[in-house]
């Protein structure tokens, strides 16, 4: 693992540049400087209808420094695949040239994901397009006023959960790795080193990859600007966001998340949910789901880390 | 792969469809199957896994994803094709959308089909009219050739960087998708003669993907921006694009000796005609031969074939009322609402509005739903056109003002 004195040295360039339109404290900004830092130039990102899509810039001034074409709502996993398609069009009629280096990649949130774009993004998954799938999960629609999603944890007040959400979080990950695609990750804008590596990693592969960014959203968790890192770090200690890879169905279990296998490590999941404004209707009954439903994901970890040592 | 000699093959207009997307190079297919478009889709499928076409086909899992691939690999700068139908075309709607508002060249034929419910996979023009304001072009071929054809002029029209806008080339389901007549599959060196080239490296001249030229595209404007410019440019490139059209049909006819009128439409027996007719798609071919047999009984009348719905031929529909005292015009297609009820007659009312012509416009629709329209019933209307012309009587049951011709009795 490279340290991040060293990463930020070789890596100073920024390709999303200063003067977006991001809120202070945004996790989204966080992960898409960090990926694009390791994607690099040679990548076309799409971006469907989401904060992204905003912050930006208004045209005609624009953030990005590489080629991004905004998307309707439904329609980034299938534009991207247009996009890679056409690469290797022009990778054909002009060989050699920058085309067959090209990344195609999906910048959605949660709701273009888990939502209205999942039907594309099973379809690319399921054809194996070759493109790079990103979801910056800040867990509701923040573009249009923060209403749920369906990545809205329970207990989360939304504009259109105004007691908190009843159900829990879908697990998108794991549905994307269901499709057997040759790379699936979870990341958190906390950990910028896991997070780069894991698309350096992502960039060498052929065929669909998938990574799900936990991205924490000050104005629509209702914390305090400063605290996105501090956010970040705490879903990971708890346990509730788990990093891992599963690489051509191969599961691995992140370094950042390792310890925490050991229930023990944990910290409570209250100094999570505790800070966070949309968990203050929270009930006894509610924060307890919360536990059984982190102890229940672990269970999930456990059996993959099983399964795969039975393998080998 | 190549097409080294001019073959005449008996195949479906769907066929044909996917004969002229190979003749014409397209690199980047994405289509999804919908009766009675699917023939298309699989004949696609045959051309490029057997290696016969070097062409990306995405097998994508709907219609808006059809577009929305088609959307990326245009603006990549790739040359395009896709084929759907009724509901498939009503699915993708926003993406046909995106297509226009980004100014982007992709080819789509529609084998036209009513739209549900109650489930109905006939002719039925109205899939594709109700697409009419997305900024496509519109076209409808009336027979198999026509449609292999309207595909090739298609390209030439729509990469025109005075145009660059996509099209729609509609036609009836079954009627001619399914049904099979000899068509001319033309050779290679006769199609780089008319075709233009495919798209250069780099790409389209307003849009690409290029690290190089880094650009964005499609990032939220102020009302104090250009929006209402751009919506403007694709109105008035859209008018002007009816020369392009013109001139392509001129080149396509001395290159490869079919004619097609003038682009926008295409008159049949109207120099001495008394009334005349006017059809979309295959109705009009058949209306042909219901002026023959009608001008060998002495009637004088002829039939115009709309080929263009967008941009919409005012000037031709003016000359033609200029030299005819009535006009029936048909729609196989509805718009409820609307002043005749068809998408058609209503819009060659408004094109003779405060010209001064008081020809006599009489609304027609008919074969909604594939229902047949046999050339007796056809004749029957150019007979009601001339007791019209002669008598000023209209016929019975007009419903608010048009004649929906074949309807069943209700009671
Ligand atoms: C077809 C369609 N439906 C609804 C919308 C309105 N809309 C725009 S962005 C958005 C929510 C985006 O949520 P998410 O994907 O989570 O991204 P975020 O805004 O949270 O970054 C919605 C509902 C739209 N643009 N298009
Ligand atoms: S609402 Fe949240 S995700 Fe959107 S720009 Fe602001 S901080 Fe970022
Ligand atoms: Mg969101």
């Amino acid at each position: 693992m490279v340290s991040l004195k060293e990463l930020q040295e070789t890596t100073a360039e920024e390709l999303f540049l200063p003067g977006n339109s991001t809120c202070a404290g945004c996790g989204l900004e966080l992960a898409l400087r960090w990926a694009m830092k390791a994607l690099g130039p040679k990548t076309a990102l799409v971006a469907p209808a989401s904060c992204l899509n905003v912050v930006v810039g208004l045209w005609p001034k624009t953030a990005p420094n590489f080629p991004f074409i905004n998307m309707a709502f439904a329609a980034a996993a299938a534009a991207a695949s247009g996009i890679s398609a056409a690469f290797k069009a022009k990778e054909y009629k002009f060989p050699g040239k920058v085309w067959g280096k090209m990344t195609s990649l999906v910048f959605a949130g949660d709701g273009g994901t888990t939502d209205i774009g999942i039907q594309g993004l099973s379809g690319a998954a399921e054809r194996n397009s070759d493109i790079l799938y990103v979801c910056y999960d800040n867990e509701a629609y923040m573009n249009t006023g923060i209403q749920r999603s369906s990545s809205t944890p329970h207990g989360a007040r939304t504009t259109t959960t105004p007691f908190g959400k009843q159900r829990f979080k879908k697990n998108l990950p794991a549905i994307v790795a269901a499709h057997n695609v040759p790379y699936v990750a979870t990341c958190c804008i906390s950990y910028p080193i896991d997070l780069y590596e894991k698309f350096k990693k992502a960039k060498e592969i052929k065929g669909f990859r998938y990574i799900h960014i936990l991205a924490p959203c000050p104005p629509g968790w209702g914390f305090a600007s400063e605290d996105t890192v501090k956010m970040g770090k705490l879903a990971v200690e708890t346990g509730f966001w788990i990093l891992y890879e599963v690489e051509n169905g191969e599961f691995k279990l992140s370094k950042p998340s390792k310890k925490y296998l050991d229930p023990s490590k944990r910290r409570p999941i209250q100094e999570y949910l505790g800070i966070q404004k949309r968990f203050n209707t929270l009930s006894e009954v509610g924060l307890v789901k919360w536990q059984e439903n982190i102890k229940n994901a672990w269970k999930y970890i456990e059996l993959e880390l099983e399964l795969k040592e039975k393998s080998e | 792969m190549s097409q080294k000699e001019q073959e005449i093959k008996f195949i479906s207009g769907n066929v044909a469809a996917a004969y002229a997307a190979r003749s014409a190079k397209v690199q980047v297919i994405s289509a999804y199957p919908i009766t009675p478009q699917t023939t298309v889709v699989e004949k696609l499928s045959d051309f490029v896994d057997s290696g016969d076409m070097p062409a990306q086909y995405i097998k994508v899992e709907s219609e808006h994803s059809v577009m929305a691939a088609l959307v990326g690999a245009s603006i990549a700068g790739t040359r395009t094709f896709s084929a759907t139908a009724g509901q498939g075309l009503l699915y993708m709607s926003e993406m046909v959308h995106w297509a226009a508002g980004a100014r982007l060249p992709i080819v789509m034929t529609i084998a036209s089909r009513g739209i549900a419910p109650p489930w109905n996979i006939w002719a039925d023009f109205t899939d594709v009219i109700s697409q009419r304001d997305a900024g496509w072009l519109i076209s409808f071929a009336s027979s198999h050739q026509e449609i292999y054809d309207s595909v090739l002029m298609a390209y030439k029209i729509c990469e025109n960087e005075e145009v660059l806008l996509p099209m729609f080339i509609a036609y009836g389901g079954f009627v001619l998708s399914h049904t099979s007549k000899p068509v001319i599959i033309e050779p290679d060196d006769k199609l780089e003669k008319f075709l233009p080239p495919l798209p250069d490296e780099k790409g389209w001249p307003h849009i690409f993907i290029d690290p190089e030229r880094p650009m964005m595209h499609g990032n939220l404007i102020m009302p104090s921006g250009f929006y209402y410019e751009f919506r403007m440019k694709i109105h008035d490139e859209m008018m002007k694009s009816t020369h392009i059209i013109k001139q392509v049909a001129l080149e396509f006819e001395k290159i490869f000796g079919r004619s097609y009128g003038n682009g926008l439409i295409q008159e049949y027996k109207m120099d001495d005609a008394d009334v005349v007719l006017i059809n979309i798609g295959g109705l009009a071919l058949q209306a042909e031969q219901a002026v023959d047999e009608l001008r060998q009984e002495g009637y004088k009348v002829g039939s115009v074939k709309l080929r263009h719905f967008r941009p919409f031929p005012i000037d031709e529909i003016i000359n033609i009322a200029k030299r005819v005292d009535v006009i029936g015009v048909v729609d196989r297609d509805t718009a409820f609402g609307s002043p005749t009820g068809g998408a058609v007659s209503s819009e060659c009312k408004s094109a003779l509005h405060n010209t001064g012509i008081d020809t006599i416009i009489l609304p027609i629709i008919t074969g909604i739903g594939g229902r047949e329209v046999s050339v007796e019933q056809q004749k029957e209307e150019f007979k009601i056109l001339m007791k019209l012309k002669e008598t000023g009587e209209l016929p019975k049951d007009m419903i608010h003002g048009t004649l929906w011709d074949g309807v069943l009795e209700v009671k």
